[in-house]
């Protein structure tokens, strides 16, 4: 293990290339958190949207209860709805009150009877949503449909950038990472040129030479990555109030410990390739 | 134990090399190696450690056939050949217990036995006391102590000293010489390149002259002048 020695000398000679080295690393790997912590957020943001009743019939007031029951029943029988939920009046002022619960100038001259008898439904698959809506527009008991169709549509379309943004970013970060450890390492062979010529003349195989700055970059890469997801479960601990405060009613939490065990590990796994690939590289240009 | 055949070292740049040598020395043996500077005692000792490679000509270290040794064994031969280079090539941000300790660090030996292997040593060679200084900090005769305590460390079979008492006063030319001296009475070959007159003159050992890359004198008990 005299390598790991010889990599702690390399570390404690050149701190600062140690410490920008690691900085790179971290950087990447805290991106790598980040929006990692995005996209598991907005797919839970996506789930709660898809599982509420996508479309929603309000009644006018005429309409009656066997009419509704009958439309219901036609529109379970069309077998695209998997979910029919009928919210009469009643219903609909006890929602109001206990949504306006803190606001009592707001509760004061509603009753059951200036508030519409309502279906709630969800479809199946997300492209029936148009048919069942255009159904209900047709009938005579319905006075306004509500689809939010286009809520869930521009979720998922901007869920997409971002995976698509954040992979980009990724990538380029990640060969940010790989040229600089690779100007790192380059550097610091050259610092011990004499160092290594005395090495070998004393009988060094290549591999002896090679291996701390292998170990090395895979230190910084293993470092940085731990540092970069500490700091990232840190940000998403401090912002998470913040966030669900702001997305009132969306059930947000903190990802599970075995969920960011398995993150730590992955990134771990990736910085060991990463500082050993751009250590190689590198070696292989700098120790022929 | 050393078999120089024919060997001829030519640069591109027309520096000086070694033209048509040949020479054996046995197990055993004290040779010093005489000549002006450029003459090629340098690169005599380069090719024996592999670290250039002849224009043409065979050399044999032991069993190892330098010229066509493959490149991965090449360490293996350096563990054979213990080296006290010119410019000495001690590591100067390491302590000379680190120093002397290296090869043995990368021959994979453990720890406990190494280090109990350098402090005999640097015993032996009379610098004990200055096992946890920097090279900066010692004199010209503790360094060169301590660079041919690096070169004995793995008990090499062969000890070339290149230029050991240069930039050296007389008192501790002579002491580094008598080190020499012992080392060999031991059973190591020992090669010592040099251009100390006086060194040469008193121990009537083997002396091989060179002059422009050819050997010009070779004498069991030789002068540093012709005899």
């Amino acid at each position: 293990m005299a390598f790991l020695k010889t990599t702690w000398h390399h570390v404690r000679r050149s701190p600062y290339q140690a410490f920008a080295a690691i900085f790179i690393m971290l950087q990447t790997f805290f991106v790598v958190s980040i929006f990692t912590f995005v996209i598991f957020g907005s797919d839970k943001i996506i789930n709660y949207f898809e599982s509420l009743p996508q479309v929603i019939a309000f009644f006018k007031n005429e309409a009656k209860q066997e009419s509704i029951d009958a439309l219901k029943e036609q529109l379970i029988d069309t077998g695209k709805v998997s979910k029919v939920h009928f919210v009469s009046k009643q219903e609909a002022l006890k929602i109001y009150e206990e949504k306006f619960k803190d606001d009592p100038l707001l509760l004061e001259f509603v009753t059951a009877d200036i508030l519409p008898s309502s279906l709630q439904i969800s479809t199946e698959k997300i492209d029936d949503l148009s048919s069942i809506s255009e159904a209900l527009q047709k009938s005579s008991l319905v006075k306004e449909v509500v689809f939010p169709k286009d809520v869930i549509t521009n979720l998922t379309d901007w869920t997409r950038a971002l995976r698509k943004i954040g992979t980009a970013l990724i990538v380029v970060l990640a060969l940010d990472a790989i040229f600089i450890m690779v100007i790192i390492t380059g550097i610091k062979i050259s610092q011990r040129k004499e160092e290594i010529e005395i090495m070998r003349l004393l009988g060094a195989t290549n591999w002896y030479i090679r291996w701390p700055f292998l170990f090395e970059g895979m230190m910084y890469g293993v470092v940085g990555a731990f540092f970069g997801w500490l700091f990232s479960v840190g940000l998403l601990w401090y912002s998470l109030p913040i966030i669900t405060s702001f997305l009132r009613g969306i059930p947000l939490s903190l990802a599970s410990p075995l969920l960011l065990a398995e993150l730590l590990g992955t990134e771990l796994l990736l910085a060991i390739f990463l500082g050993m690939f751009a250590s190689s590289l590198a070696v292989l240009r700098y120790l022929k | 134990m050393i078999k120089l055949d024919n060997v001829s070292k030519a640069f591109g740049n027309g520096a000086s090399g070694l033209f048509d040598v040949t020479l054996a020395v046995e197990k055993g043996e004290f040779v010093f190696l005489v000549g002006h500077t450029g003459s090629g005692k340098t690169t005599l000792f380069r090719l024996l450690i592999r670290d250039m490679l002849p224009s043409k000509g065979t050399i044999m270290v032991g069993d190892f056939d330098v010229v066509k040794l493959p490149h991965q064994k090449i360490s293996h031969l350096r563990k054979k050949i213990g080296v006290v280079f010119q410019d000495l090539k001690l590591l100067f941000d390491r302590t000379i217990f680190e120093n002397v300790i290296l090869p043995l660090e990368l021959s994979g030996e453990k720890t406990l036995e190494a280090k109990k292997k350098v402090e005999d040593l640097l015993f032996q060679v009379g610098i004990i006391e200055q096992r946890n200084k920097f090279p900066i900090q010692l004199s010209g005769g503790e360094l060169q102590r301590a660079a041919i305590a690096r070169a004995l460390i793995l008990s090499p079979d062969i000890l070339l000293a290149d230029e050991p008492t240069g930039n050296l006063d007389p008192q501790t030319s002579k002491d580094i010489v008598k080190l020499l001296l012992d080392i060999n009475e031991k059973g190591t070959t020992v090669i010592m390149a040099t251009h100390n007159v006086d060194v040469v003159n008193k121990l009537t050992k083997r002396v091989v002259a060179l002059d422009k890359g050819k050997i010009i004198r070779d004498e069991k008990k030789g002068k540093y002048g012709v005899s």
